[in-house]
């Protein structure tokens, strides 16, 4: 019996191999290759191009460490992440509770449409839309000179501002996806027994709704806050001069400078840094929810 | 504590009448079911009470004060809902207690007052379980427990037992009725179960496409029912169509029917006669009919169904099959092909004006 047992789940490992083996073949060509190789680069002091002498080292973690500039920058990044993803919250959020909670049928497909329309254009023709939008002279500018009495002077390009801007735009489609799955569980009956007890519609959002979307805000919190940290070509685009992050150091360092192992190096920390932070937020946000 | 007036209700969802004209007084501290198949206004009726939803004409008035404009948040109804919907974010006590502190009552009162709540419903020592920990029937108290800790003027529930298995159910019946009854609540409580509404209610009102059929004691419509529908829908009915006579209806075959006293139809008109199936008594056509005292048909026995306590004999006669529900008091019992003599008094029979 324990025989006949064994190998029938031997078989059934067996049969569930051929279904299993694309994807694992595929993450570990697409995924674990290239992350050792750049573990190896983060650990070599000279890129091996032109047959130059290298050796290993941990000379470009140090790095890190010994200049100021990459520990002020990793800030910088960490509070750009931080505000771009508390701006999809805000906007997100209400977006998404709108769509799954008050529109229905065709109305809701046409405004579903429009939150995921970002997702399917290309990021650099977004981004560069933006910059005829926010400079001096562009959309934004001519169109409130257009309407508005008095002169204005419109001009947010190559800011702090429009970075957020560029940032929020292409990653608030996270937010409200992922807040309208939660959301859209949230049975109706919930928010009519609310009502009944005599709670104000502000009184449900804060003790049940929100608490109940936890999982979606932190979901979509993770899926923004970890990308925009690392971001490179919208500070570059529309921040400029003051576009200058972490991401783009790396970048920086990858396409310009040709110092690979510093680039690997640097994106290491900021991968241990994005790791230990979601490590220490995400129990006190399942506490939370 | 408070009476609810409903008069002249309407609603309508586009060009479907979901109510329509609906008047009815639930007095206070009664218990009244609201019984109608799917479809027929009877949650729309409790949601327009509830105010979850507004009429389009009528006027709701609960204790005196007319509140067809006020919403919900501001009633002071207490509502349970046919899934219970607990906050499962919240523990068993805080559901209890989440009326009491959106309004900002004072932390030792909303203990107190939810532990009262909890004693009643009989689950005082579960208030620090989460609602997925809880049965069925313990969610059913929670959510009672929680409609009845801000002391509403009145009670809704909204096919409270609907997902309750059967033993579980009864008990509920007799547990709701209980607390009902110890706060002396008003309550108005929807369902499609007809057993459930004649065993609970103080009241019944029958509800059919959007319009209320008939309202009174579960006794009286049960047994002066005015419609064929009002008839058939709570228990079971044979029914009986012809002209009327004065003193009952005669059948297209020329078989005269009397009915009870009391109700008059013009002669001639086309009226119905209903006749429930356990005040018809059964037995073998020796082939002497005596037209004496009652109503006397002759048929066929064509099935029997055996349901321990009682039987059901299905009985042919001119085309109809009538049900006939005998007690098993050990008597002889009667096999299909069997000719059959069906008697019943005129007072067990109800006279209906055609609809």
């Amino acid at each position: 019996m324990a025989e006949h047992v064994a190998t029938g789940s031997r078989s059934g490992l067996r049969s569930a191999l051929p279904l299993l083996l694309p994807a694992y073949l595929w993450l570990t060509v697409a995924i674990f290759l290239p992350l050792s190789a750049m573990v190896f680069f983060s650990s070599m002091t000279e890129l091996p191009l032109s047959g130059k002498a290298w050796s290993f080292t941990l000379e470009n973690y140090a790095t890190f460490f010994s200049e100021r500039l990459y520990l002020t920058l990793l800030l910088a990044s960490l509070r750009l992440g931080l505000e771009v993803t508390l701006w999809c919250v805000v906007i997100g959020f209400p977006a998404a509770y709108v769509l799954a909670k008050v529109l229905k049928g065709r109305s809701r497909e046409a405004i579903f449409l429009l939150v995921i329309l970002p997702f399917w254009s290309n990021g650099l023709v977004r981004i560069f839309s933006w910059a005829m939008v926010l400079r001096e002279g562009g959309i934004l500018d001519t169109a409130l000179n257009a309407v508005l009495p008095f002169k204005i002077n419109i001009d947010v390009m190559y800011s702090y501002p429009a970075v957020v801007i560029g940032l929020v735009h292409s990653y608030v489609p996270y937010m409200v996806l992922t807040c309208y799955l939660t959301l859209q569980a949230i049975d109706d009956s919930l928010i009519e027994a609310g009502r009944s007890l005599g709670a104000s519609r502000l009184q449900m959002l804060r003790r049940v709704i929100i608490p109940l979307s936890m999982p979606g805000l932190v979901a979509g919190a993770a899926l923004i806050f970890v990308p925009v940290v690392g971001s490179f070509m919208e500070p570059r685009i529309l921040g400029g001069r003051t576009g200058t992050f972490y991401g783009t150091v790396i970048e920086d360092q990858f396409v310009a400078v040709f110092n690979w192992p510093l680039g690997a190096a640097l994106s290491f920390i900021l991968l241990a840094v994005v790791l230990v932070i979601l490590a220490l937020t995400s129990p006190v946000l399942r506490r939370a929810a | 504590m408070a009476g609810v007036q409903v008069s002249n209700l309407s609603r309508n969802f586009g060009a479907h009448k979901a109510l329509d004209d609906v008047s009815i007084d639930f007095a206070d501290g009664g218990f009244y079911a609201l019984l109608g198949p799917s479809g027929s206004g009877k949650t729309t009726l409790l949601r327009q009470i509830a105010g979850f939803d507004f009429p389009d004409s009528g006027r709701i008035a609960i204790g005196g004060e007319s509140v067809e404009r006020v919403p919900v948040e501001r009633r002071r109804i207490g509502m349970v809902f046919q899934n219970y919907a607990l906050f499962p974010n919240m523990s068993v006590a805080d559901n209890v207690a989440f009326g009491l502190s959106v309004r900002g009552e004072a932390k030792a009162t909303i203990a107190s007052e939810v532990q009262r709540a909890l004693d009643l419903v009989q689950l005082s020592k579960l208030g620090g379980r989460r609602p997925h920990q809880l049965s069925g029937g313990q969610r059913q108290r929670v959510a009672l427990a929680r409609a009845i800790v801000t002391k509403p003027r009145v009670l809704l529930l909204d096919e409270p037992l609907g997902a309750l298995d059967k033993a579980l159910r009864v008990d509920m019946q007799i547990e709701l009725k209980r607390i009902q009854r110890e706060i002396g609540i008003t309550t108005i409580f929807v369902t499609h179960d007809q057993e459930e509404a004649l065993t609970m209610s103080d009241r019944i009102g029958i509800l059919r496409d959007g319009r209320l059929v008939q309202e009174g004691p579960p006794e009286e419509i049960y047994d002066s029912p005015k419609s064929e529908f009002a008839a058939t829908f709570l228990g079971d009915a044979n029914i009986f169509r012809g002209e009327t006579t004065g003193v009952g209806i005669r059948l297209p075959d020329g078989t005269a029917i009397a009915a009870r006293a009391g109700a008059t139809l013009a002669a001639g008109a086309k009226a119905s006669c209903a006749v429930r199936p356990e005040r018809i008594r059964i037995a073998i056509d020796s082939g002497s009919a005596d037209q004496a005292n009652g109503n006397v048909l002759r048929g066929q026995v064509s099935k029997r169904i055996f349901a321990g306590n009682n039987s059901t004999y299905f009985v042919e006669r001119d085309g109809q099959t009538l049900k006939v529900i005998v007690q098993n008091t050990g008597a002889d019992r009667l096999a299909a092909g069997q000719e059959v003599l069906l008697r019943w008094s005129p007072k067990s029979t109800v006279l209906i004006a055609a609809n």
